[in-house]
């Protein structure tokens, strides 16, 4: 998936300490393509290693403001480069690229009622989803988790939005969302939307399916840096290449760097376009993407190649 | 790009002929010599100047005639127009679409004028113009989908996403191959492909469908389908069996060369930037076996994909009536030599 959209950063503003807004802006100064709320774009940036960094962000502007978007970043302590970068060398006027907006966090148009829950910077596609609801009128309620006062961000742009139906709750202050109590007291029809860290929409998700929802009202969003591991071998078995896959970089990242084509998007362990057949494995698959079923996790026969790798020697694809 | 449009008709009198150059730019469908079910998508990028794949609507020189047979179906039958009330942002997504390309590719046809909201939408052809508020339905004569459907040749169907699945929650089908909109409209992805044979056993539908779900804006693909109708009829649909059926028993060795057409289906499939949900067109070409024999390429291609044609197919295709008399019909045109690869005419 080629055809990424030149920009420019228009805008940098800190929004609380440790994250920054971004306004991009297409270098050649066209409208950007209108997008639906829930929808991401994948920023791609070089590092001074010359490295590409390639990070999924959700858009959370205005869809209908199409002179630029606006995605928040969180600086992350142990980043691989993405969100470090962004942070700190990316300047108001700098040249980034970006791709097509997707949408793996919709919202579902026939539900009757949407209970959004965000925690922390997981609080950007839930800011989209608020304001596409206030445009089409459906009823809703945003329960917003974050660590500290000083930590809420966008806390007052969606005040603004949601009024009375924001609930927030600051952990420093000893709140907490009760889960269970909250999703038992939803009316039937209602769809539930949670982003935000892996405990937090893994206990949502939990909490809803213990009270017995269906899977088809659930929705979450979580995109997952590639976590390293140690280095093993990759071998492409249509290609007939074989790649070095060190610590650091991720199993997707070192076959392109070999000069081979693998389908992909989000790289993030979200979307499954880049799932891939396992066709022999001498070690055990760390699978770290959300995707992949318990099921085809245990097969051993697939693998996400952004996210996942291998702890062991040597791994054959069918690529 | 057509500069004139014509007179012409898809029903009664069949007066519907192409021209040499429309039958040069037919989309035929066979690069090998037998036809067998693939994932065959590819992306909808501009293709050659003056192909079918130029432009994203491709508008020839039927396109004055087939919005008037569309109208004509309409009027009968009103069902062939469905749109669901939660697929009102697909509506307008949809109509942008269609004017910022008809408009950008065909600058002496159609003219799109912007201020804000305020737009005005002319159309030369059909005499069309009008001025509405973008996302007001109000200050259009009819829905958005409707009012610009209408205005483009093909059928559309807007695919709302959600559950991991595409659902066809509104439509426009005026041209189809024996398929229902009214019975499929609210179906899923897996419903309504249910009767097409073979093809579910291998995981085309699967792998299909994961395709479409992460399809991106500004990337839209395409695959050509085919079957085979007698008389350049665009309305085949089930709802009117009656008037068409029996049209099959026509054909003879004498008359199978004006009679019978390849039908070829453009299909694309298209993001839609407000709503998320998915554009499918189907822009349906009919070219005679008349007009195939023009290039004796296609008529030698064509004898051995029909010769070779799972019996699956042929009955799913609705050609078993006459599929034995257009293959002795092109049998003439074969000298059995081998043909390369490729769809080309020469």
């Amino acid at each position: 998936m080629s055809a990424e959209i030149p920009v420019l950063v228009r805008e940098i503003s800190e929004v609380v300490p440790g994250v920054r807004q971004f306004a991009l802006a297409r270098s050649d100064a066209a409208p950007l393509p209108s997008y639906s709320a829930g929808s991401h774009v994948v920023v791609t940036l070089r590092g001074p290693d010359q490295r590409l960094h390639r990070n999924a962000y959700s858009l959370m502007g205005d869809p209908l403001e199409r002179d630029c978007y606006r995605i928040a970043v969180r600086r992350h302590a142990q980043s691989r480069g993405g969100s470090r970068l962004l942070h700190d060398s990316v300047q108001a006027g700098a040249r980034l690229a970006i791709s097509h907006p997707l949408n793996l966090f919709p919202l579902a148009r026939l539900g009757r009622r949407h209970l959004l829950i965000a925690g922390g910077i997981g609080v950007t596609p839930i800011l989209a989803h608020a304001r596409d609801l206030v445009r089409l009128g459906a009823p809703f309620e945003v329960h917003y988790a974050y660590r500290s006062p000083e930590q809420s961000a966008f806390a007052d742009v969606l005040e603004a939005l949601a009024g009375q139906r924001l609930h927030r709750y600051c952990s420093a202050r000893g709140e907490r969302i009760d889960q269970t109590a909250l999703l038992a007291d939803q009316p039937l029809g209602t769809h539930l939307y949670v982003c935000g860290p892996g405990p937090l929409i893994d206990g949502v998700r939990a909490a809803a399916r213990a009270l017995g929802w269906s899977a088809s009202h659930i929705h979450s969003e979580q995109f997952l840096a590639p976590p390293p591991g140690s280095a093993f071998e990759a071998m492409l078995a249509r290609s007939g290449k074989t790649v070095a896959v060190a610590p650091e970089t991720s199993l997707l990242e070192a076959i392109e760097q070999a000069g081979v084509i693998a389908p992909q998007s989000c790289r993030g362990g979200a979307c499954g376009q880049c799932e891939t057949e396992v066709l022999e494995a001498e070690g055990r698959i760390e699978h770290h993407d959300v995707f992949l079923s318990a099921a085809e996790r245990a097969s051993g026969r697939k693998i996400m190649l952004c996210v996942s790798r291998l702890q062991g020697r040597r791994i054959v694809l069918n690529l | 790009m057509p500069a004139t449009f014509k007179q012409e008709t898809f029903r009664d009198d069949f007066s519907y002929r192409n021209s040499p150059a429309a039958v040069r730019r037919f989309p035929f469908p066979f690069a090998d010599d037998t036809y067998l079910y693939s994932v065959n998508i590819e992306p909808h990028t501009a293709g050659a100047p003056g192909s079918a794949y130029e432009c994203a609507f491709d508008i020839d020189e039927h396109y004055v005639a087939e919005c008037e047979d569309r109208r004509i179906t309409l009027e009968s039958d009103p069902d062939r127009y469905v749109a669901l009330p939660h697929m009102m942002d697909a509506q307008w997504d949809f109509l942008e679409l269609v004017m910022e390309s008809l408009s950008r590719d065909y600058p002496e046809h159609f003219l799109l004028q912007r201020d804000g909201t305020r737009w005005t939408w002319t159309n030369r052809p059909l005499a069309i113009r009008d001025s509405f508020v973008f996302g007001d339905a109000a200050s259009l004569p009819r829905e958005p989908f409707d009012y610009i459907a209408r205005q483009a040749q093909g059928d559309f169907v807007l695919l709302d996403q959600r559950e991991g699945d595409l659902w066809a929650d509104a439509g426009m089908v005026t041209s189809q191959a024996d398929w229902s909109l009214a019975f499929d409209a609210g179906m899923s992805f897996k419903q309504w492909h249910g009767p097409v044979p073979l093809a579910h056993e291998i995981g085309i539908f699967d792998r299909a469908l994961k395709y479409l779900l992460a399809l991106r804006q500004g990337q839209p693909v395409r695959r050509l389908n085919w079957t085979m109708t007698v008389h350049p009829r665009l309305d085949t649909a089930p709802e009117t069996y009656p008037a068409w059926g029996p049209d099959r028993t026509l054909v003879t060795a004498d008359n199978a060369g004006s009679l019978v057409h390849l039908r070829v289906e453009l299909q694309a499939l298209y993001r839609l930037p407000r709503s998320n949900g998915v554009l499918f067109s189907v822009r349906c070409y009919l070219a005679s076996l008349d007009d195939i024999a023009t290039y004796p390429k296609w008529a030698r291609r064509l004898h051995r994909v029909l010769e070779s044609l799972p019996p699956p197919l042929v009955e799913y295709k609705g050609l078993t009536r006459y599929r034995d008399t257009v293959v002795s019909w092109l049998a003439r045109f074969d000298d059995g030599r081998p043909l390369e690869h490729g769809t080309g005419p020469d």
